[in-house]
């Protein structure tokens, strides 16, 4: 239906019907193919008679979950709108499938007092798309004073992070892990040893030797995330690691994990699916930080997110201007976008291959929201519907030009990808691509 | 590209004959060998000066120097061709000052190959003259070019070409007519 | 289409042996042509070459603005200061503004790694790479090779260590690639400080011994280090770095059989290698600087060559 395909002015759930879908909530343990009812934007499953008021959805075949979650985007608002803006980077998200995203603070200014988060959180508030903030962790990311975190608590901020870069200063990582978790926050930590890091432009290894580009080794990244692991440990707090992309990571979280600690993590599309070695043509659309890594670390990965090592599967969307892309590749900025690719790549490469349907929906649904304290959604008759509307079948190549995102960077272009988002119902609004 | 026979213009004795005869009417418009030499152009016009240089020692009893020239960069088609030719060894083992140049090719032409080896032997040195002397001349000529010596004139039409064979590198001495098949 | 099968000079790295031994035979012939009372040919008239140096450098530049004069090209140079590169214009818009100049090759060097594979996606010209940061340096390669390849004959099986700052070598890494290419044995020699990781894989073995070195190959090719190194902690001193890599007369004197030097240039000299070595009959460094412009004439000549579709070629 054409009302329901738009993503400029979404149209209200008011009374459709999502017909012959298979619903599947794991924590319901529901799996079953029936119709969806969407009133006034609250749920009921059928079966049930149809209104005849209705608008009816023929979405036979398609597969329907809890609206999924993206636990890392940048939406760049304010101060970097002509790579994104809130509102693009939610249709961004819608058109990608999810219903929620976290968005980091590394803006200009930093989202880093009350005033700041508040204008974010206002200028989301009307759309279909939940955005969580995470405000930074440090006053102006500096990495010495903690910003006024109850405050931003009240508010609704869940996380605090400096992500861009980690916090050094390993007496002040203490300090906000304690006073964060006194609240019932979680610190985010961009994991990496910036001495060993500095100056370069990819993974350290076989592929910078070839290709004369300083080298970010991965033993940085490591060693951060033990440092936090810890740290965590002795103020018993909650942390939460970032992008992760080392096998030693990976390797780390797992033990901590094993021993009690209270570390949670996170992997992106990338890590999964991509290596150093495509770096070699020089495609800025590849350099991102933390940076692709070696073989042995993505079969790490893929391991680590089919066994719940690392929670949860978001983007860490990163959009850039084409003009600031466009450069070579030691100058250019980290970064690639994800937002309308991640589902379509879980869908193809890692749904039954690594790890089944429900948990890759225990990655996406469940396990994000409960990192950030949030009510988990459920496809249930009575609770406000929150759906994430997915083609399995549908086939489709990646073209940038295509995304609703204003930025083009992505390092899948041009992938043939099987499973693709359909659409979305959250919080009133339904948008739903035509077939 | 390959190529079909059309006739055998130049048989292995009649080659040795009009080697023969070259040497001769050489020497004879030269009045003698004082300061005279040959430069072949690559690949048979050098296999054609050696033994017109061999020939003319048999008959006059002076040795006569010999130098070898590769036109490739003095031609007028780069950029235009098919593929970039290679490029081949020059090399002149004697001052050209004053010395009267007797340039040795196979087949004439358009006379494009000429005009290239007479722009190279200027920017080489300074020779007294220059007379042209080839093995055939087969017409269509597009510059203003004429040979001094000529074995065999062969008419040709602009489907056939003239090939000539020298065991310094192919299997027999001959001249061949043959009818060029585009691929 | 040329003889070579590729339109750009980026790096050796998709180079084949076929191709760098038709390099050399071509810059053997150009040799002679540099030999002549007149050493000039027509054969690049009418193309216009742009030497884009955005890295200081006098002996390269100068080396490829000889190369292209003897081939009778135009030749244009854009240095650094004074072009609109120090008045912080991108490298995007340079390249887009040349492509509209209608430039048929340009000379490249770079500070950043692939920044000419970045200037082939934006121009139709055809690209020469002469060092593109630490990445690769293709033409001081195949002077490189072209210098070995006279002096030994062949190169195949042929010993070479490279000695210094590898990880920092665009001069080493092109050698490398070359020479195992051309079925060289290739051993690099420096501080573990300057060895890039890894470089096992790219099919060299490593020794932190000069002395060692000194005893298993048959030529040298000694690399400048750079103060900046020392700076960066990458090495405590200078001095430290002549008492263990830097070669002297006496530590040759220990190899076997006498051993063939070569060096990029410009040396530090009483650093990396002293002037009784630099110097002596067992230096090819003079040579390498003569091929140096033979080779690059070969390069120009190969690449510069057909774009339009065929005409009949005659003759």
């Amino acid at each position: 239906m054409r009302k329901y395909a738009s993503f400029d002015e979404p149209a209200r759930a008011r009374n459709l019907v999502l017909q012959g879908v298979r619903a599947v909530d794991p924590e319901r343990n529901l799996d079953q193919v029936l119709d969806l009812h969407i009133r006034d934007g609250m749920l009921s499953i059928g079966p049930r008679e149809i209104p005849a008021d209705a608008d009816v959805l023929d979405l036979r075949g398609h597969v329907v979950t809890p609206g999924w979650f993206d636990l890392h985007v940048h939406l760049r608002e304010p101060g970097g709108e002509v790579a994104e803006t809130i509102l693009s980077g939610c249709q961004a998200a819608m058109n990608g499938g999810f219903t929620g995203v976290a968005c980091m603070p590394n803006t200009e200014p930093p989202l880093d007092d009350a005033g700041r988060v508040r204008w974010v959180m206002e200028k989301a508030a009307s759309l279909p798309v939940d955005v969580q903030v995470v405000a930074a962790a440090t006053r102006a990311r500096a990495g010495k004073q903690l910003v006024e975190m109850s405050e931003l608590v009240d508010l609704g901020v869940r996380a605090f992070s400096d992500d861009g870069k980690p916090i050094t200063d390993t007496a002040v990582l203490r300090h906000a892990l304690e006073y964060a978790n006194m609240l019932g926050a979680r610190i985010f930590e961009h994991a990496d040893d910036p001495d060993l890091s500095v100056g370069g432009a990819m993974n350290e290894g076989e592929w910078s030797t070839r290709l004369g580009l300083p080298g970010m080794p991965p033993l940085g990244e490591t060693l951060d995330v033990l440092r936090c692991i810890l740290t965590a440990r002795y103020t018993e707090a909650a942390v939460h690691i970032c992008h992760v992309s080392t096998k030693e990571s990976v390797e780390w979280i797992r033990w901590a994990k094993q021993q009690g600690i209270r570390v949670t993590a996170e992997v992106c599309p990338h890590h999964l699916l991509l290596t150093d070695e495509r770096c070699r043509e020089f495609d800025t659309d590849f350099k991102m930080n933390p940076p692709l890594r070696g073989e042995e670390d993505r079969q790490a990965c893929l391991q680590g997110l089919a066994d719940g090592t690392l929670d949860t599967y978001c983007t860490d969307h990163a959009p850039h201007a084409w003009e600031a892309k466009a450069q070579e590749f030691d100058v250019a900025p980290f970064g690639v976008v994800g937002l309308e690719t991640a589902l379509g790549l879980a869908f193809t490469h890692l749904v039954g291959h690594h790890l089944d349907l429900n948990a890759m929906i225990a990655r996406v649904v469940y396990a994000p929201r409960r990192i950030l304290s949030q009510p988990l959604p459920a496809i249930a008759t009575g609770e406000p519907a929150n759906l994430t509307i997915i083609d399995p079948e549908g086939s489709w190549t990646v073209r940038p030009e295509e995304f609703r995102s204003k930025s083009r960077n992505t390092p899948f272009k041009g992938w043939e990808l099987t499973g693709r988002a359909r659409g979305i119902v959250n919080r009133g609004f339904a948008v739903i691509k035509e077939a | 590209m390959d190529y079909k026979v059309k006739a055998v213009l130049v048989d292995s004795a009649g080659f040795a004959r009009t080697i023969t005869r070259l040497a001769h009417e050489i020497i004879e418009r030269n009045r003698g060998t004082e300061r005279l030499a040959f430069v072949g152009m690559q690949t048979r016009g050098v296999y054609l000066a050696q033994r017109l240089a061999r020939k003319v020692e048999e008959i006059e009893g002076t040795g006569l120097p010999v130098g070898v020239l590769d036109t490739t960069m003095y031609r007028d088609d780069f950029r235009t061709a098919l593929k970039q030719p290679q490029v081949r060894v020059t090399e002149i083992p004697f001052d050209l000052y004053n010395m009267n140049v007797v340039l040795v090719d196979d087949v004439l032409y358009t006379g494009r190959s000429v005009r290239a080896a007479l722009d190279a032997l200027m920017d080489l040195g300074r020779p007294k003259r220059i007379q042209l002397a080839v093995l055939v001349d087969r017409g269509h000529r597009e510059l203003p070019i004429k040979p001094d010596f000529v074995g065999r004139n062969v008419p040709t039409s602009i489907n056939e070409e003239v090939r000539v064979r020298m065991t310094e590198i192919d299997s027999e001495d001959a001249v061949l007519l043959v009818e060029v098949q585009q691929p | 289409m040329s003889l070579l099968s590729h339109k750009h000079l980026l790096g050796l790295v998709d180079y084949s042996e076929s191709d760098i031994t038709t390099i050399l035979d071509t810059a053997e012939r150009m040799k002679e042509i540099l030999e002549r009372p007149v050493p000039k040919v027509p054969t690049l008239r009418g193309v216009t070459v742009v030497n884009l140096f955005m890295e200081p450098s006098t002996r390269t530049r100068v080396s490829f603005e000889l190369a292209e004069k003897r081939l009778s090209a135009d030749t244009l140079n854009f240095a650094v200061s004074g072009s609109s590169l120090s008045k912080g214009e991108t490298l995007l818009d340079t390249a887009l503004n040349l492509e509209a100049m209608k430039i048929d090759v340009v000379v490249m060097r770079h500070k950043s790694p692939g920044s000419p594979h970045f200037l082939a996606r934006h121009l139709d010209s055809i690209i020469i790479n002469a060092g593109d940061g630490c990445h690769e340096h293709p033409t001081q390669a195949l002077l490189d090779m072209m210098t070995l390849r006279q002096k030994f004959g062949t190169l195949k099986g042929l010993r070479i260590c490279l000695v210094g700052d590898i990880s920092h070598s665009r001069v080493a890494l092109s050698n490398i690639i070359g020479l195992r290419i051309m079925g060289a044995q290739v051993m690099v020699c420096g501080p573990a400080t300057l060895i890039p990781r890894e470089i096992e894989r790219l099919g060299v073995s490593v020794t932190h011994r000069l002395d060692e070195a000194i005893q298993r190959c048959d030529a040298l090719n000694v690399l400048r280090i750079q103060m900046e190194r020392q700076d960066a902690g990458l090495f405590p001193s200078l001095r430290e770095y002549h008492q263990y890599f830097g070669l002297t007369r006496r530590r040759l004197e220990k190899a076997p059989a006498p051993l063939t030097i070569l060096h990029p240039g410009p040396m530090n000299r009483g650093v990396e290698i002293t002037s009784d070595v630099a110097d002596s009959e067992h230096s090819v460094i003079l040579q390498q600087v003569t091929n140096g412009v033979a080779v690059r004439m070969a390069v120009l000549y190969l690449l510069a060559g057909a774009t339009t579709p065929p005409t009949e070629m005659k003759v």
